[in-house]
């Protein structure tokens, strides 16, 4: 998918994740900031990464506050946030395709 | 060298005496020799002791560089003494290389980490170290490692001569002109004054500062003149709505409750819950409820408890009036029932840190204690516990009377959610031991309970009451696998505080951390 515009999910409350997408010139820049970064940062990271591989995003700028949220959550806000970029999240979501 | 809980404690730290844990009551039957303050004689009549201002109060008791300051904690949050003092004999006088030596410290002292990073405070020994303190202290800047101990380790460290205090200084919602003193009758109350009386007895100087000058005789004092070198009178000791809060109430939250529910029933099961039993709860959400489920089960079985001891909140105060508790003892107070319940409420008695919890006097009240029941930051399969630092690392709570009622009760009761947020409760190894593992009993979570095995007579009334348990290690795996298996901190060498068992051996040490980056693995 291809990041047209920014958009953003999620919220700043404890367990949850904000996530950020905008378009960008060349490949995933990623900003990560964690309340919990010291045991995590790193699965968090990747995660992020995974769940934008999966959605077939290969150039976005990404800026993630996390608050302690678990994984299922941060899929589920980086997808959101793919989607709104492109005007997707309305309808025709391919839940159990590359929504999983 | 390895301690008894398996941490390695630095070798530079085991001199004059100091050794590693060795385990529960490794000190019993040992002797101590106990410290004796220079105090200076007033022996002409003085009408009263007030002075002027702080920095007088400090000149009079011969304030200078080097020396060590004590404080308390009873205005807890709400606390400006602390600042006031430490201003007073930096920014006025000129002082330097001071330590505080205080019961505790928290957020309300987030000034003093300037002072620590001008180097003007070179030494902290506390129980709680929060806020920008922590955050400073664990970046290294403090010029000695800060020494952590337990409101029982405190007194015996005071005592036996570990800490000497060259002036103490009292926060006093109520004194007279020669100042005694009292928690109650002022603006600013905090009821029981129990930190600070080893203070007042064991400093060279002592100094009260007070925001409410009362007429002579104020008793029944909590520190009394016969101790006191100088009053001072200011505007203002503390928020008093920081200092007690308008009601301790109980959590209304399912979760909180379950839990309760579960600590009482494990009470009631066990064979210490008889007749006037004995008890201790801390004031957090599940602790805290924990109140309302045992009166449940002292009812159903028409008995009543003798007595109750601590930090002591509303409900508990409650209890004693309803005539279900015998006694109340009562250390520090948290909010404005039991502020106001102390020496009036007939059987709610204050009483001395030491009395309360010292493992070096001739038996503190701790030791008598059927059931503690307490929170956790952190909890290992070890049964380890952890009240002190974030799972960051980073030096924001207290062991307070944590490591003395687990050691002291014959039934300790830990309770917390399995996770918050993203953090597993339960986990392979604490960051810090603040609590030893052997003084642990029963671990209650909403996900299920486990045991000690070091406790086996407790499985057995676990069982006999159809109560289900798992192992903590069973604990253990359910939480991550809800929140995935953390990455191990990373520490630099750097010890920047040092955390004492009650009894004054060394049960961790807490070092520098490392910075944290994304992509090494």
């Amino acid at each position: 998918m291809e990041i047209l515009k920014p958009a953003i999910a999620g919220t700043l409350e404890s367990s949850d994740a904000q996530v950020a997408v905008e378009p960008a010139e060349d490949g995933i820049e990623l900003y990560l900031e964690s309340s919990v970064m010291n045991q995590y940062g790193r699965q968090i990271k990747a995660t992020v990464l995974e769940t934008l591989e999966r959605l077939g995003v290969e150039k976005a700028r990404v800026t993630v506050v996390d608050k302690g949220a678990l994984d299922c959550t941060i899929k589920a806000r980086v997808e959101c946030a793919v989607f709104r970029s492109c005007d997707a999240s309305d309808a025709n979501i391919p839940w159990g395709g590359v929504v999983r | 060298m390895k301690n008894a809980v398996g941490r390695e404690i630095p070798d530079f730290l085991l001199k004059d005496g100091k050794e590693v844990y060795q385990g529960k009551n490794y000190m019993d039957g040992k002797y101590i020799q106990k410290a004796s303050p220079r105090t200076r004689r007033y022996e002409t009549p003085q009408e009263s002791k007030l002075v002027e201002t702080l920095a007088d109060a400090l000149k009079q008791c011969g304030a200078k560089s080097g020396m060590t300051f004590s404080f308390h904690h009873h205005l807890r949050d709400g606390d400006y003494v602390v600042n006031m003092v430490m201003k007073a004999a930096i920014e006025e006088l000129g002082l330097e290389d001071l330590t505080i030596a205080a019961s505790s410290l928290g957020n309300a002292h987030d000034p003093i980490a300037d002072y620590i990073e001008q180097g003007k405070v070179i030494g902290i020994q506390t129980s709680g170290i929060r806020g920008r303190m922590g955050e400073v202290v664990s970046a290294g800047k403090l010029k000695t490692p800060a020494i952590i101990r337990s409101h029982g380790g405190r007194p015996r460290a005071i005592e036996g001569g570990e800490v000497h205090i060259d002036i103490a200084f009292i926060a006093a919602p109520t004194s007279d002109c020669v100042g005694n003193c009292r928690g109650i009758g002022g603006k600013s109350n905090c009821g029981s004054m129990g930190y600070a009386m080893t203070d007042a007895k064991y400093a060279d100087h002592v100094v009260v500062v007070t925001d409410c000058l009362v007429d002579f005789p104020n008793m029944p004092a909590s520190v009394e003149a016969i101790d006191v070198d100088a009053v001072v009178v200011v505007d203002s000791i503390g928020n008093p709505k920081k200092i007690a809060s308008a009601a301790a109430r109980i959590s209304q939250n399912p979760r909180d409750l379950m839990m309760a529910e579960n600590v009482a029933k494990v009470i009631a099961a066990t064979p210490y819950f008889k007749e006037g039993f004995s008890f201790q709860t801390g004031v957090g959400g599940p602790s805290l409820a924990a109140n309302l489920f045992l009166e449940k089960y002292m009812d159903e079985r028409n008995i009543k408890m003798g007595w109750a001891i601590g930090g002591i909140c509303g409900p508990m105060v409650e209890l004693l009036k309803k005539g279900k508790v015998g006694k109340v003892i009562d250390v520090q107070d948290f909010d404005l029932d039991a502020v106001n319940s102390i020496n009036q409420t007939p059987n709610h008695f204050e009483m001395s840190a030491s009395q309360y919890a010292n493992p070096a006097n001739k038996g503190a009240f701790v030791n008598k204690l059927d059931f503690v029941v307490l929170a956790a930051l952190e909890i290992d399969t070890g049964f380890n516990v952890n009240v002190l630092t974030g799972s960051d690392g980073v030096l924001r709570g207290a062991p307070g009377g944590h490591p003395d009622t687990a050691a002291g009760a014959k039934c300790c009761i830990i309770v917390t959610p399995l996770i918050r947020g993203r953090m597993a409760t339960v986990c392979e190894h604490v960051v810090t031991v603040t609590t030893p593992g052997d003084c642990v009993d029963v671990l209650v979570t909403d996900y299920g309970i486990a045991v000690n095995p070091l406790r086996p007579d407790l499985i057995e009334c676990l069982n006999k009451a159809g109560i289900p348990h798992v192992t903590v290690e069973e604990l253990k795996e359910k939480a991550y696998s809800l929140v995935g298996r953390p990455d191990d901190l990373q520490w630099e060498d750097k010890v920047v505080a040092v955390l004492e068992a009650r009894d004054g051996t060394i049960l961790d040490v807490i070092r520098k951390i490392k910075p944290y980056t994304l992509d090494e693995g």
